[in-house]
């Protein structure tokens, strides 16, 4: 279990964490999601000891380790750059932790070979990280950071540097991972989807703050606020309020509380389609495109689609459809 | 002429080990800067860099080998085995090595407290680094007896020792070791320290088993270049030494006396000839040591 208390972290005059409280329940994977710059290295390096906190306290397991150096901590840490020894082969650079702690020479190398078989990296002892590809670089840093036995494994951005395909394999493998060792485990991210995927809990951070924390699926059906709801996936603005894509209806007749608007384009995803409207009254915009009309964003199954029989420059109406969210929407939450 | 300038080391040839199989043996295997130096210059470059260094730098020394033998090999011998000159290279080797030891380990503390400390008038010392490189060395000697000479202001004479010699050695190579070092220093990956920090290291095992090995063949290059100099260093020691005869002579300045006040320039040859050699065996020796540290790493 780790819990940040009322943690402060001032870079000269910048305040890059602003009273952070924080419980991460043991034998869990947590995810640290948040814009660039929202704080999540700088938070997840207090909780290694690598950044020394202005106020507040850091307990691990109920021992509070706020002042005690990185070395003493027992943390595993995994870094986007992988930050491999270069110099050492494959071997060594997993047994380092264990050749620290003055393990017999047997022990170390069983363990060694087996944690290098679980994260299939078993007959590469003997490279140079090199001669790895990105992501058996990061493996083997994963490796490294478990033969410690760390009571909490910390993963800053781990698959930041790898192409999307590798990424998606990486997450999936790192949650099968977390599944047989049950280390507990921090996972900054600022990808919703890997968040999503991979997390038992998610922390949301908003310019050095926790902007809300929870079960993945609480967050994305309640969330406390535009930024996390934005955050959280894409949406679109209509009138007051932040839709997401599947939660709007596309209608061809007028009704309650629908908004007359015309088909831009329709782009056929397979499972799904995605139409793209602009709102009759000039009022919607995409979240993040502030004023401009952006289109608003609707996404609806192909039987929908081909029900609707849709192309550019119909007119349609389109409205929030009723009962998804209920009264849990951000308006609600925030009221 | 010779292709083997472009590929200096046959390793780089050897293909790396296919991605599926297990590597096999590690020693032949080619290191990652190694593999780096693909894309050569082609036959072009490598004959520019044939004819420009045996210009600039092979044919002057087979002149002045050729030129020491002139009176043949037996006369060679009895010049380069007089006491004279055989104390005089030894202790320039001894006083050289002794240097460059010196400022491998001093030339790496000040490229660390350059790169890694912030304090006040930091680029002012990062200028002064340079200075016994801008500086005549006959200047650098005249300063060093201002200080450490007849009439020292601090009352420390040191004229006419053999610590005079290597004041004034450590003086001159002070840059060379600082110098290589520094640039390696800041592109050291800092998470790669933080990695062994959080993997239980101390800050000083930190140090010797992952901040020094990345140093190594840095601080091996600049203190093999600090030698160098030391060997061949004239101006700064002729004038605070004294030149004393199985003391403080140097070979630099046996040879230049030789040749000067003797009026014997084949005697002059012969021993540069034997310096030079040497020198060169010196300096091999540090990249075999250099290059098998690198493999064993
Ligand atoms: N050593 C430092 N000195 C000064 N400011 C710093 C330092 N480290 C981080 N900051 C600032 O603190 C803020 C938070 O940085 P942090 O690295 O935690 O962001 P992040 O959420 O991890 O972002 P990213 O997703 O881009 O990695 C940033 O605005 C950054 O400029
Ligand atoms: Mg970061």
């Amino acid at each position: 279990m780790i819990t940040v208390e009322n943690v402060d972290k001032h870079y000269g005059d910048f305040h890059a964490l602003k009273g952070i409280d924080l419980e991460i329940a043991s034998g869990s994977l947590t995810a640290l999601l948040g814009p660039s710059g929202s704080g999540k290295s700088t938070l997840l390096r207090v909780i290694a000891g690598l950044e020394v906190p202005t106020s507040g306290r850091v307990v691990l397991d109920g021992r509070d380790v706020t002042n005690l150096a990185p070395q003493q901590r027992g943390i595993g840490f995994v870094f986007q750059h992988y930050a491999a020894f270069k110099h050492m082969t494959v071997r060594d650079n997993v047994a380092f932790g264990l050749k620290i702690r003055k393990k017999p020479k047997a022990e170390i190398k069983e363990k060694t070979d087996e944690l290098l078989r679980v994260v299939g990296l078993d007959g590469y002892q003997q490279r140079y990280p090199s001669q790895l590809s990105g992501g058996q670089r990061q493996r083997m840093a994963l490796a490294r950071a478990l033969a410690i036995e760390p009571a909490v494994l910390l993963l800053d951005e781990p698959f930041g540097a790898l192409d999307a395909q590798v990424r998606a394999e990486l997450r999936t493998w790192l949650r099968r991972l977390h599944d047989e060792v049950h280390v507990t485990t921090v996972l900054v991210t600022h990808d919703q989807e890997e968040a999503l995927d991979v997390a038992d809990t998610i922390a949301v951070m908003d310019a050095g703050e926790i902007a809300q924390s929870g079960k993945p699926r609480d967050l994305y059906d309640a969330p406390s606020s535009d930024f996390v709801m934005s955050f959280l996936g894409p949406v679109s603005r209509l009138g007051e309020g932040l839709v997401r894509p599947h939660d709007l209806e596309v209608l061809l007749e007028a009704r309650d509380g629908a908004r007359e608007a015309q088909v831009v384009r329709v782009v056929h995803l397979g499972f799904e389609v995605r139409v793209e409207l602009l709102l009759a009254d000039g009022n919607g915009t995409s979240a993040d495109g502030v004023g401009a009309s952006e289109p608003v964003v609707a996404q609806i199954t192909r039987a929908e689609a081909a029900a609707l029989e849709l192309s550019a420059g119909d007119i349609v109406w389109v409205r929030e459809q009723l009962g998804t969210r209920g009264a849990d929407g951000p308006k609600a939450a925030a009221a | 002429m010779s292709p083997s300038l472009a590929t200096d080391n046959g390793l780089s040839e050897v293909p790396p080990a296919s991605p599926a199989g297990p590597p096999g043996c590690s020693r032949l295997r080619a290191r990652p800067h190694r593999r780096a130096r693909a894309g050569g210059t082609g036959p072009l470059g490598t004959g520019v860099v044939t004819i420009w260094l045996s210009l600039i730098v092979l044919l002057p020394l087979a002149a002045v080998t050729a030129k020491s033998f002139d009176d043949g090999a037996g006369r060679f011998w009895d010049v380069v085995t007089q006491r004279q000159a055989v104390n005089a290279l030894i202790f320039t080797l001894v006083v050289s090595l002794l240097a460059a030891a010196i400022n491998a380990v001093m030339g790496t503390l000040v490229a660390w407290v350059l790169v890694r400390d912030d304090f006040r008038g930091k680029s002012a010392v990062n200028a002064l680094i340079d200075l016994p490189f801008a500086l005549p060395t006959i200047v650098a000697g005249l300063t060093l007896i201002a200080l450490y000479g007849k009439n020292s202001p601090v009352g420390i004479d040191v004229t006419y020792t053999r610590t005079a010699v290597l004041l004034a050695l450590m003086f001159v190579t002070l840059p060379f070791v600082v110098r290589s070092v520094q640039p390696v220093l800041l592109e050291l990956d800092r998470e790669m320290e933080e990695a062994s920090t959080s993997l239980g290291a101390s800050p000083g095992q930190t140090f010797r088993r992952i901040v020094l090995p990345n140093l190594r063949p840095a601080i091996l290059s600049g203190a093999a270049l600090s030698f160098a100099r030391a060997v061949g260093e004239f101006g700064s020691i002729v004038l605070i030494s004294g030149n004393v005869p199985f003391k403080t002579e140097v070979s630099a300045v046996y040879i230049f006396k030789l040749q000067e006040s003797s009026d014997n320039p084949i005697s002059a040859s012969a021993v540069s000839v034997v310096l030079l050699g040497v020198s060169l065996l010196v300096l091999i020796g540090i990249r075999v040591f250099e290059r098998r540290g690198d493999q064993r790493a």
